[in-house]
């Protein structure tokens, strides 16, 4: 896995910008257009196996390493719970959306903890899918030198 | 409506050649074309969230499925399906099929809402009180974390558990333990 040819390398170094930047916007904007934390959490997945693919296993994981990675993940689940467990606490009910009544609508700055719990979701969903992927890559040489045992 | 009918044709065409191929990477190939059809289907149905979340959702399983094929040894399928399972199992989706006909007929329409045959149902609350009480102009951003918030939580936590199994189970052995004589 030392990565494709140099066309591949050159343009997937330009890409993987595009596509991070798009997967925030899908995030940030997901209560106001199409979208949300699930979709836009699988596009930065996807920039980061983008990097993997084209450079090799060895140069993604030095950008978001296995132990970096799952902790993001667990911040993600962590913040979802803890914004429903706050409506709890402000709103006296588990998920209700205590912040509403602070913002108005169709700004992007509104929608109470809707915006909040997109962002939690796609940290958590972004860092899962890319961890997916690592330890699958990682679990190849494991089973070639298995066998050669 | 032409449109759907040439799309099912092609999911249809592609199900059929993904099932009956041996070679493992082009089946990968027409399940990636299935995926892709579903994706366009629900656009031309209005729905972009699913349309996004689809096309998205089946590139990256794609590249999961090629990078688990392509490297193995083992990229053509040898050897004749089981006659005694293939009958089963057509068996069983005949018999599922003929109970599902009733079912079939109290559907809406294919592309039409609920909303036009029954008007008391959920949706029709959310659309009309969604925007004042939630403030999110999507509507299915107001509905998957804040109208049905335990769903998405519950959701969050399957894949949650399945990445932490995965990782565990998939883990680097820990060099230490390895030279460890006794456990």
């Amino acid at each position: 896995m030392k990565g494709m040819t140099v066309i591949v390398k050159t343009i997937a170094s330009w890409v993987k910008v595009l596509i991070f930047l798009f997967g925030i916007n899908i995030i940030i904007f997901g209560h106001l257009t199409p979208g949300g934390g699930f979709a836009g959490g699988v596009i930065l997945a996807s920039s980061y196996v983008l990097l993997m693919l084209a450079f090799g296993r060895e140069f993604a994981e030095k950008n978001l390493s296995l132990p970096a990675a799952s902790k993001i993940d667990c911040l993600g689940a962590f913040l979802f719970a803890l914004i429903a467990i706050l409506g709890f606490a402000f709103g006296g009910i588990f998920f209700v959306n205590y912040l509403v009544k602070y913002s108005q609508p169709l700004r992007l700055i509104s929608a109470g903890t809707i915006p909040l719990s997109n962002i939690a979701i796609g940290l958590k969903v972004g860092a899962s899918l890319f961890l997916v992927i690592l330890t699958l890559s990682m679990f190849r040489p494991d089973v070639s030198t298995g066998k050669k045992e | 409506m032409a449109i759907f009918y040439i799309l099912l044709l092609f999911m249809i065409i592609a199900a059929i050649i993904a099932v009956e191929t041996k070679d493992l990477l082009s089946s990968i190939i027409c399940v990636g074309a299935v995926g892709v059809g579903t994706s366009i289907m629900f656009l031309f149905l209005r729905a972009p969230d699913i349309a996004i979340t689809q096309i998205v959702v089946e590139v990256l399983g794609l590249i999961i499925l090629i990078r688990a094929t392509i490297s193995r040894d083992l990229t053509f399928i040898t050897g004749d399906r089981e006659f005694f399972g293939t009958v089963v199992s057509v068996v069983i989706i005949f018999v599922i099929f003929l109970a599902g006909i009733k079912v079939f007929e109290t559907l809406p329409d294919f592309g039409t809402p609920l909303i036009a045959k029954v008007p008391n149902v959920a949706s029709n609350t959310y659309i009309k009180e969604g925007l004042a009480k939630t403030g999110a102009a999507n509507i299915v951003a107001a509905i998957i974390l804040d109208y049905r918030g335990y769903d998405t939580l519950g959701e969050a936590t399957v894949l949650f558990t399945s990445i932490v199994g995965a990782v565990v189970l998939l883990r680097r052995k820990n060099k230490k333990l390895l030279e460890e004589p006794d456990e």
